[in-house]
């Protein structure tokens, strides 16, 4: 394991922690102390942990907004050009001028929809670095339950404050259980 | 002074004096939940599973097996003919689309009015939406007579270089259903992530391991990316409630912007999506029930939750029923006699039965849920649901087949009666739509686990354990910072 160890660079420290509101109490702790390269991982999305962190709302939003008004242009494109350039079409007796505009609604309205959801999935990937097959985490057996019950707060390796040993006795004196030096794995 | 006195019992918070029933019962753990949710796809394939499926997978085989027969003979298989053109096709369809719609409302609408109840049942139903749509789906594409030319539905040039019509409600309808299908696929896979993960995790298969590493996409469970997460679910939710109410309106502008006779009404598209989210909870209810007491999922799906659904139903049933009764009222004060006529007909004509089935089951049987006691017994929730069901697909029959099996001229009158192949293509997508829904609860976690961890009293970061546990040694866990 020495051998081993000595060859890869270290990943993270990971601590674990008992329950939601003592992982958010840890995570206000490694907030203040200006660790910029950390995350916490819980089962499942804890309510304030974003300020807890010092991260801001989420920006997806405003990407998403994008997506959405790509789609509506995209409609609007979609149904004018071929009705009033390419194939013009009367049909119940309906010009196309500005006020058969309703009857081009629908189409707008469906679009902008739909480009805004497929912005939402792939943003929200692209966000969170997904989708990827392997992580040094996976390698720390422990971390498998953070799927089921338990809370973990990983501080990595690439943070300036960190150091192997300082940041692990700065997780222990907040509380965390079994802190644990992970390595990369290549 | 003394007044305060007096009214100091009533400053106890309304929490106290009326608490909210517990969304998980028995104090249930996250752990308890993991194991009980996820165990349902790793334990071994039970027996009645392999019954079911062989018994609906045929019947599905065989609704396939008409629709092959109907492509190579031709749409004269089918009862259809002059002047009922329409009929269990585009009935079938509606249906299912409708089916689809109470998954979206409980994922998307309840979602933003925060009500958590549905985190319990929100996975299920969205599957059920999915395999709702692609049921419905198939029927307009079969229906179209020259199936290799349903290309045409694309918005594209077709040959001699005429575009479709933007501004047909048959157009507005592809796009409809097919945005809604695509944002339904999109919205169930983003939630389900964070349970292939917890899948992934668990997987003792090598098998397993790899796919559900695959689909789980990487997923740690980290806040940075609960955080993405969070409001992408939040803007899908956002995005999809003006999308499921537009859906089935879009499906209603098919007839309101004829002008026949029960179809030219202005009343259809809220009328369509009342009847759409009373039809997906009847079918959610039939599905959710029996999964509920062959996995035992009695702390997950409690009483609570089907007390719910059962006054969502009881709400939007009285609202198409009120919506029957003004359309009925409408066409006497409107004047209009032939629309008088129609609906009359409806009621007394010929196929008086196909409106009796539709008022009774859809506006009288669930009357039943006034009463609590009935919200309260599996077999009245059953017998309800399942009326509602049945009565669901008369409406569709009773304003589509009914309304046009009477033309404007009696010389043009005519009958409608389904062939086998009608009926049994019906009965086969039936068989479809179970087969997925049982493949959907073998492989895949079928409540999702994160959500429902997030309504548990320990998912909130300022809650404290109850005072005997603090005393008995865990004070460590809030002490530090309470």
């Amino acid at each position: 394991m020495t051998a081993a160890a000595a060859k890869h660079q270290p990943f993270a420290v990971i601590a674990e922690f008992g329950s939601a509101a003592e992982l958010y109490h840890a995570a206000e702790h490694v907030r203040d102390k200006g660790y910029r390269f950390w995350d916490v991982h819980s089962p499942f999305p804890i309510h304030g942990m974003n300020n807890a962190m010092g991260l801001g709302k989420s920006y997806l939003g405003y990407i998403i907004f994008w997506g959405g008004f790509t789609g509506f242009t995209t409609a609007v494109l979609l149904e004018y050009i071929p009705s009033s350039f390419l194939y013009p079409l009367i049909v119940h007796g309906k010009p196309v001028d500005f006020y058969t505009v309703p009857a081009f609604f629908p189409i707008m309205f469906e679009l902008t929809i739909l480009f805004s959801a497929f912005t939402a999935f792939f943003g929200v990937f692209i966000l969170n670095r997904q989708p990827r097959y392997h992580h040094p985490l996976f390698t720390y057996a422990p971390f498998r339950r953070v799927t089921r019950d338990a809370f973990f707060l990983v501080i990595e390796a690439v943070d300036p404050r960190f150091s192997e040993t300082g940041t692990q006795e700065f997780l222990t004196g907040i509380g965390g259980k079994d802190v644990t030096l992970i390595y990369e794995n290549d | 002074m003394a007044e305060t006195q007096v009214s100091a019992p009533n400053m106890v918070p309304f929490e106290e004096r009326m608490p909210r029933p517990p969304l998980v019962e028995n104090n249930r753990s996250m752990a308890w939940i993991t194991d009980v949710i996820a165990g349902i796809p790793e334990a071994k394939t039970p027996l009645w599973w392999y019954i079911t499926i062989a018994i609906t997978g045929s019947i599905g085989a065989f609704g396939v097996f008409c629709i092959f027969y109907l492509l190579f003979t031709g749409v004269g298989v089918w009862g259809n003919n002059i002047p009922v053109g329409w009929a269990f096709g585009i009935t079938n369809f509606v249906f299912w689309i409708g089916i689809g719609h109470a998954g979206t409302l409980i994922s998307a609408i309840l979602h933003l009015c925060r009500q958590k109840w549905r985190t319990a049942i929100n996975r299920s139903s969205e599957a059920m939406t999915l395999f709702a749509v692609m049921c419905a789906a198939i029927f307009p594409g079969i229906h179209v007579g020259r199936v290799w030319m349903a290309w045409f539905l694309a918005p594209v040039p077709v040959p001699n270089w005429i575009w479709p019509n933007f501004r047909s409600p048959l157009m507005w309808d592809v796009f409809a259903v097919s945005t809604y299908f695509t944002v339904s696929v999109l919205f169930w896979f983003l939630g389900l992530v964070p349970d292939l993960g917890t899948m992934r995790d668990r997987a003792k298969s090598k098998v397993g391991k790899v796919a559900y590493t695959i689909l789980a996409l990487g997923w740690r469970g980290g806040n940075r990316q609960w955080r993405h997460w969070e409001m992408a679910y939040l803007v899908l939710a956002g995005i999809s409630t003006p999308l499921v109410l537009s859906v089935h309106s879009t499906v209603s502008f098919d007839f309101a912007t004829s002008i026949l006779p029960a179809w030219h009404t202005t009343i259809f598209p809220p009328y369509f999506v009342a009847g759409a989210i009373f039809g997906g909870f009847a079918m959610v209810l039939t599905l959710l029930i029996p999964a509920r007491s062959i996995y035992k999922l009695h702390d997950v799906i409690t009483w609570n939750h089907i007390d719910v659904m059962c006054k969502i139903i009881l709400l939007t049933g009285s609202m198409v029923g009120y919506a029957y009764v003004m359309e009925f009222f409408v066409a006497y004060y409107g004047a209009n006699p032939y629309e008088r006529f129609a609906f009359l007909n409806r009621y007394f004509g010929p196929m008086w039965w196909g409106g009796w089935c539709m008022f009774t089951c859809n506006v009288v049987v669930p009357q039943l849920f006034w009463v609590r006691a009935f919200r309260r017994n599996l077999i009245t929730v059953y017998f309800v649901a399942m009326c509602v069901n049945a009565g669901m697909w008369f409406e569709r029959f009773s304003i589509f087949v009914i309304a046009l099996h009477r033309d404007f001229l009696p010389s043009s009158w005519g009958m409608y009666y389904p062939t086998w192949v009608d009926i049994w293509t019906f009965v086969g997508t039936i068989g479809i739509f179970v087969t997925l829904f049982l493949l959907f609860i073998r492989f895949l976690p079928m409540i999702a686990m994160s959500e429902v961890r997030t309504v548990l009293p320990e998912a909130d970061p300022h809650y404290h354990p109850p005072q005997p546990i603090s005393a008995t040694g865990s004070e460590g866990i809030t002490g530090a910072h309470a």
